[in-house]
């Protein structure tokens, strides 16, 4: 006998991301459907704009991801007028996108993901003078005594015990599927609350360089900040000093708390180093250009396609290619005015919605038909994992030596061959690994940015195309970063001096892709075939590999429930997609 | 110990998606009606998640301006005290649900929590994607500003 589960934490007005999952006998997944259940509209938006604005406006498609849409959005404008940033420019761009890579993945990690593997029922059985030994014996770190760990436990008690209004309300805890010893369980949620100190002081690199934060400021040419040594307002000597403290408190956390962490956890789920990825195809645009931004062979984390889990053969791929970069709508709510059956390139992407769902609240969606609202990119006809997984496969591909030191080091703890990265564990371990690599890329930027500053080099900003009379009548242009989450392109077309077209095609519409017009899953779909469900009502198990994707379903609505409504299972009552 | 004392109005909502943004469009009208003099910061929070907590827990006095769902009529303006605002933190499958209540239940569970905490908003008419108010919710816009005014007055900050 076979039976479905869905899970969709759809409140009263936040519509996200919704599984549909079939079981069979022994509660194993044999299909599942992902589905965005809220329409974005950006694209819609900034038609007839200005596209030195466009990024004021992309920053704000999502909470979490302001800096990187607003960069993408920037280089789009560079790229389609062919402005060329100062070389101190792209190292500030290049510190801020690490900096927020550092940033993003650790609080991910200890405030959503450690918890799928860490049980907090477990961590009030541990012994904290054991926790302490194990502390001592994995890092440096100082907040390792038996005291410490035994205040964290009273903290954790005292919050637990809060009932409904706690942080903790809403877990699984207890379920079998949690194998930690209590001891390592106490050690990470004591980690879970000290990261949030640790973000107030890591913070300043963007304060600094984007002069304000929240939401700090970009601009198309450059950065927005002016470098006078001597100067108030400017970066000067003061501020640089404070950088440098920040890039240190930064890193710090990443070697003594978040590495040592991860490889103590990962042994002890040693099945998920063999399920939880299902395509095998995984793309980066590339990031932390060293050189010209045209010139992709000075990025550290190159452009590439892995097909097949085929490390040997990357491929390059080409944004700007018609032929193999297309979105498809077939189980997606938007029309096209040739067919739903077509795929269009993003340059010439439309974004008409045509809504075809049940009406709210409902118990399945019409997998067969459309399903959701994210569009079906594919590259070359094939589906793509994009984010980590992606980035560290590439890196190690292609020789990168850090990256490949620190995968030798997981597949060691692991005890497991190469072929084990292709698995739940093997993202959430290229998470921490990349965390790492870029962290340690900061003092490298930093001290190139003070060479070019002590060499006279202060121009930050290139104002020469800023004047829409300098541009061409029409103009077209790709904007790509690598967010955390994954590869992150902005295609734009500027005529007569405004946005005639702006699609993007963001990392989570790659990974969280409903099925295309073949009927070919998307990232999410493929990576949960085969996961078993020990107790089914309590899906853990699909959580731990939706969450090792890092999900980024743009959180453009974002209100409060004055009710106090708290609903995790079908979604109920009103549901703004319905009133579009 | 940081030394709590930075007085805060927040505004928070996306501006992408009409009425959600009323919170930040609430901020330009009450600056021009406090002219300055006052030290009193004014900041956008847009979206943001955790990223907010710092400011939060930094703060003596934390005033919020938000789109509130109360299943009430559009338009409804609506207050509420520190007590009475609901701090919950639920499944998630994405860490970008995390909403500014779970925030202040961190706050709160760190003991932080701001000692003065209100919250003004109203019931939004259209959440449709778009820049701009609706005509509904602009009418009682200056509702919402006189109520952030007359709280502050009453916290002695003006």
């Amino acid at each position: 006998m076979s039976r479905s589960i869905v899970i969709d934490p759809v409140t009263r007005i936040e519509g996200h991301l919704r599984i549909e999952a079939s079981l069979d006998a022994k509660n194993s997944v044999t299909e599942a459907y992902s589905s965005g259940t809220m329409v974005r509209g950006i694209e819609t938006i900034l038609k007839g704009r200005d596209p030195r604005e466009a990024w004021a406006f992309a920053q704000r498609v999502c909470g979490v991801c302001t800096s990187v849409h607003a960069l993408a959005s920037v280089r789009s404008v560079e790229d389609a007028l062919g402005i060329k940033i100062p070389r101190a420019a792209r190292l500030i761009r290049n510190m801020m996108t690490a900096q927020q890579f550092v940033h993003d993945h650790v609080m991910h990690f200890y405030i959503l993901h450690a918890l799928d593997f860490v049980d907090v029922a477990g961590a009030l059985k541990a012994d904290p003078g054991k926790t302490s030994e194990i502390q001592q014996s994995i890092s440096s770190w100082p907040n390792s005594s038996p005291g410490y760990f035994a205040a964290v436990q009273k903290k954790i008690r005292t919050i637990f015990s809060g009932g409904s209004r706690s942080l903790f309300s809403r877990g699984y805890w207890g379920h079998p599927a949690y194998r930690l010893p209590p001891e390592l369980d106490l050690l990470v949620l004591a980690h879970y609350l000290e990261c949030l100190d640790w973000q107030s002081r890591v913070t300043k690199i963007h304060t600094i360089f984007g002069g304000k934060n929240p939401h700090p400021n970009y601009v198309v040419g450059g950065v927005p900040l002016p470098i006078v040594m001597d100067g108030g307002r400017a970066l000067n000597a003061e501020k640089l000093s404070v950088i440098a403290d920040s890039i240190k408190k930064l890193n710090d956390f990443v070697d003594m708390v978040y590495i040592p962490d991860l490889l103590a956890i990962i042994p002890h789920y040693p099945e998920y180093a063999g399920l939880g990825e299902g395509l095998g195809n995984f793309l980066t645009w590339g990031e932390f250009p060293m050189g010209d931004i045209a010139d992709s062979e000075s990025f550290v984390v190159p452009r590439a396609v892995i097909l097949n889990r085929d490390l040997k053969n990357p491929v390059v791929p080409n944004p700007g290619d018609f032929e193999k970069m297309k979105e498809y709508v077939s189980h997606s709510w938007y029309a096209y005015k040739e067919g739903d059956g077509a795929g269009l390139y993003p340059g010439q992407g439309e974004t008409t919605f045509n809504y075809t769902g049940p009406e709210p609240p409902y118990e399945r969606l019409n997998v067969k038909g459309k399903y959701s609202w994210i569009k079906a990119p594919r590259w070359n006809d094939k589906p793509m994992e994009v984010g980590p997984l992606a980035r560290v496969l590439v890196m190690y591909a292609s020789g990168h030596k850090a990256t490949a030191e620190l995968v030798n080091t997981v597949l060691e703890t692991l005890e497991a061959p190469a072929s084990a990265l292709f698995s739940t564990l093997g993202r959430t371990a290229a998470r921490g690994i990349e965390t790492k690599v870029f962290g340690d890329l900061l003092p490298g930027l930093y001290d190139g940015l003070v060479a070019e500053i002590k060499a006279g080099n202060t121009a930050t900003f290139d104002g020469r195309k800023w004047e829409p009379r300098t541009w061409p009548k029409h103009a077209e242009g790709f904007g790509f970063c690598e967010a955390p989450r994954g590869a992150l392109g902005h295609w734009i077309v500027i005529e007569s001096g405004k946005i005639k077209n702006y699609q993007m095609v963001v990392p989570t519409t790659w990974n969280a892709s409903p099925r295309d017009h073949g009927n070919q899953p998307g990232a999410y779909e493929a990576a949960l075939v085969g996961t078993r469900l020990a107790v089914p009502d309590q899906p853990l198990e699909i959580l731990r590999t939706i969450h090792s994707f890092d999900p980024c379903m743009a959180c453009a609505v974002h209100m409060v429930d004055a009710a106090g409504r708290q609903v995790a299972g079908a979604g109920t009552g009103f549901n703004p997609i319905a009133r579009s | 110990m940081t030394e709590k004392k930075r007085r805060a109005v927040l505004g928070l909502g996306n501006v992408l998606r009409r009425d959600e943004g009323l919170g930040i469009f609430c901020l330009e009208p009450l600056r021009d009606r406090l002219r300055g003099g006052s030290d009193i910061e004014i900041m956008d929070g847009g979206v943001l998640g955790m990223s907010l907590l710092p400011l939060v827990e930094s703060c003596s006095h934390l005033l919020v301006l938000d789109a509130l769902d109360a299943g009430s009529a559009p338009c409804v303006v609506m207050e509420m005290a520190r007590e009475e605002i609901p701090l919950f933190a639920r499944l998630k499958l994405s860490w970008h649900q995390l909403s500014f209540q779970e925030v202040l239940e961190f706050a709160e569970v760190r003991g932080k929590l701001p000692g003065h905490l209100r919250l003004v908003g109203a019931q939004p008419a259209d959440i449709s994607a778009g820049v701009g108010l609706s005509r509904e919710i602009e009418a009682v816009l200056p509702e919402i500003v006189d109520r952030a005014l007359g709280i502050l007055k009453e916290w002695g900050l003006t």
